[in-house]
C-alpha cells in the first residue's frame, strides 16, 4: 500500500496522544492546576494533529463532517465519534483536575474511551481482508502496544514503559515475521483471482494499460520491499533497543526527552513499513 | 446507510466469457465514453497527451497466459469491472453513507455528493474495481449504466450497459443473475461460470466463464503428408552422374 505521509502522521501522533490521556486518566495521583493544563494541551495537540494530518488525507475536506454518519458499519466512521468522545471527556476529566476536584472515574472513562478509539483506528486496516498482512487480531494488539508504550514514555512511567518496550518490540518482531506469511496463508493467488487456476497455471502477458493509474500507484507499492530487512532493524533500534537502554542507563528524568524522540522516530519507521509492506491482493492482476 | 441489504428483489450483473473474449478493449471505450458523459462529473484524465498519462477507468482488459499441464499456451483476455458483490466490503467500511448497495436490483453505486474521497473503498474491494477520480475527488465505479438500463428514452436494444451492448464478439452478458430461469443464469449453469477470489468472502454477482478446453492432435490428421513425400530420394541420369563423380573425388 501507498505510504502517505499524512496516514503515518496520523496513526503516530494520534496513536500517541490517545497513549498518554488512556495514562493520563488512571493515575490514582493525577497532577493539579497549571501542571493537569499542560498534559492535557500536550495530549489534545498530538491527537488533534494526528485528526488533522488524518483529514489531509481526504480528497474532499469539505463533506468530512458525514464521516460520522455510518458508525453502524463503519470502523472509520466509529473512530470518529471514538476520538470525540474521548476528547470530551478528556476534557471534562480536566477541567475536574484543573479545578482542584479530580474526578478519578471520569478519567477512567477517558482511558477506555482513548483505548477505543486506537482500537478503532487498527480496525480501519484489520478489517481489510483484501490486504492479508493487516487482516489479523495482531493488528489491533500492535496499536494498543504502540499508544500505550510511547505514552508510557511521554508521561514518564520509567518501569511501565521499559515493561511495554520489550513487550512491544517481541509483538512487533512476531508480526514483521508473521505478516511476510500471511499473504500466502490467505490463499488468493493469480490462479483465484482469474478463476483460471483448472486451466493449469496463470501469468500476466501484457498489462491492460500502458501507463500507470490509481490502482498501481495506490494500493502496488513495491518500492519499499528491497530494502524491508534493513529498515526493519532500524525501526527495531530507534523505538526499542535505544530507548530502553538509555532508560535504564540513567534515571534523570530529562533523559526521558530523548527516550521519546527516539521511539517517536522509530515509530514513524515502523509506521511507514506497516503500508508500504503491505501487499494488496488486487496487485495479482498486475502481476505483482 | 452502509448496511448491506438483507435481501435483494433482483441482481443484476455481468456474464463474461473468457472464451469468446477477443480483447478488442472495446467496451473499456465504450464504457469510459458512455459514463464520462452521464454521471455527474467526467472520468477525468491526467496528463492525457503527455509523458505519463493516467486516467479513470471502470473496465480494463488484462492479459493472462494460461500454461496447461500438457499442450501449448493458452491466451486469455480477461475484462474486469465491478462484480456487485452480494457482501460487497467496499460498502460497509464506508464512513459516509456515499456507497451503497440497491435492495431493488443488488446495483453497487457511489453517490457523489456524499463521497468524502478518503479511498478506503478501494483499499477495500479485492478485485481493484474502483478509482478515484483525481480531479473529481470522489471515487468512481462501475454503475452498470443504470442510466442505460431503465431509460426509456433509448431503443429497447440499448437498454444494456455499454460494454454489452458494443462487444462484438458477445461476450459480455447481462440480466438477472438471482433468477435461476433468467438467460444469464442458464448460461452460468451450462459453461461453469465462476466467482473470483471465491476465498474473499464477496460472493460477487458478475460470473466468468471459463475458457472452453482446446482441441488437441489425435493420431495421423495430416492426410495430404503421405502424397508430399519426395518422389526421388537419390538423384539418377545427369545429376546422378555427377553426385556420383563428385562423391568419388
Amino acid at each position: 500500500m501507498h505510504p502517505a505521509p499524512s496516514l503515518i502522521l496520523f496513526t503516530t501522533l494520534s496513536g500517541l496522544g490517545f497513549g498518554l490521556l488512556a495514562w493520563l486518566g488512571i493515575d490514582l495521583s493525577p497532577p493539579e492546576g497549571g501542571t493537569a493544563f499542560a498534559w492535557l494541551a500536550l495530549a489534545y495537540a498530538l491527537c488533534l494533529s494526528g485528526l488533522a494530518a488524518s483529514a489531509l488525507h481526504l480528497k474532499r475536506r469539505e463533506r468530512a463532517l458525514k464521516a460520522f454518519s455510518q458508525w453502524r458499519t463503519s470502523w472509520l466512521s466509529r473512530e470518529a465519534w471514538a476520538a470525540l468522545a474521548t476528547l470530551l471527556l478528556g476534557g471534562g476529566y480536566g477541567l475536574s483536575l484543573l479545578l482542584g476536584y479530580p474526578l478519578l472515574p471520569l478519567g477512567w472513562l477517558t482511558t477506555l474511551a482513548a483505548l477505543g478509539t486506537v482500537l478503532c483506528t487498527a480496525m480501519i486496516y484489520a478489517q481489510l481482508k483484501s490486504v492479508p498482512r493487516w487482516h489479523h487480531r495482531s493488528t489491533p494488539a500492535l496499536f494498543f502496544a504502540y499508544a500505550l508504550t510511547g505514552g508510557a514514555l511521554l508521561y514518564g512511567q520509567r518501569w511501565p514503559a521499559l515493561l511495554l518496550l520489550a513487550l512491544t518490540a517481541a509483538l512487533q518482531c512476531w508480526v514483521w515475521i508473521d505478516g511476510d506469511r500471511r499473504f500466502a496463508r490467505s490463499g488468493t493467488t493469480l490462479a483465484s483471482a482469474t478463476g483460471l487456476g483448472p486451466q493449469g497455471s496463470p501469468r500476466e502477458l501484457f498489462p491492460p494499460h500502458t501507463g500507470s493509474n490509481y490502482l498501481l500507484r495506490e494500493m502496488v507499492f513495491v518500492v519499499a520491499r528491497r530494502h524491508a530487512v534493513k529498515l526493519r532493524v532500524l525501526a527495531g533500534l530507534l523505538a526499542f533497543v535505544l530507548p530502553a537502554a538509555l532508560l535504564l542507563a540513567t534515571a534523570i528524568s530529562y533523559f526521558n526527552f530523548i527516550c521519546l524522540a527516539l521511539h517517536v522516530a522509530g515509530v514513524f519507521l515502523s509506521r511507514w513499513l506497516f503500508f508500504a509492506e503491505a501487499e494488496h491482493v488486487v496487485g495479482l492482476y498486475y502481476g505483482r | 446507510m452502509t448496511d448491506l441489504p438483507s435481501h435483494t428483489e433482483r441482481q443484476l450483473g455481468l456474464v463474461i466469457d473468457l472464451d469468446t473474449c477477443v480483447g478488442c478493449h472495446a467496451c473499456v471505450v465504450a464504457c469510459k465514453g458512455w459514463n464520462t458523459q452521464s454521471q455527474p462529473s467526467p472520468l477525468s484524465d491526467q496528463d492525457a497527451h503527455g509523458a505519463a498519462p493516467s486516467g479513470t477507468f471502470l473496465n480494463r482488459v488484462h492479459a493472462y497466459e494460461v500454461m496447461p499441464q500438457a499442450g501449448p499456451a493458452q491466451l486469455v483476455h480477461f475484462p474486469k469491472s465491478c462484480l456487485h458483490c452480494a457482501d460487497a466490503p467496499c460498502v460497509t467500511v464506508c464512513p459516509t453513507g456515499a456507497s451503497f448497495k440497491r435492495a431493488e436490483d443488488g446495483i453497487v453505486l457511489v453517490n457523489e455528493a456524499d463521497c468524502i474521497g478518503c479511498g478506503l473503498c478501494a483499499w477495500a474491494c479485492p478485485y481493484g474495481a474502483r478509482e478515484m477520480d483525481m480531479a473529481e475527488g470522489v471515487m468512481k465505479k462501475c454503475t452498470l449504466c443504470v442510466d442505460r438500463i431503465y431509460n426509456e428514452t433509448l431503443p429497447e436494444q440499448d437498454r444494456e450497459p455499454a460494454c454489452v451492448r458494443t462487444c462484438p464478439a458477445g461476450a459480455r452478458h447481462f440480466g438477472d443473475l438471482s433468477d435461476p430461469e433468467s438467460e444469464v443464469s442458464l448460461l452460468v449453469e451450462a459453461r461453469g461460470g465462476m466467482d473470483l477470489m471465491p476465498e474473499q468472502g464477496t460472493r460477487p454477482a458478475n460470473k466468468y466463464l471459463p475458457p472452453r478446453p482446446r482441441d488437441a492432435w489425435q493420431g495421423e490428421v495430416d492426410v495430404l503428408a503421405p502424397w508430399l513425400e519426395p518422389v526421388a530420394e537419390e538423384p539418377r541420369g545427369l545429376l546422378g552422374w555427377i553426385d556420383r563423380t563428385l562423391a568419388r573425388l
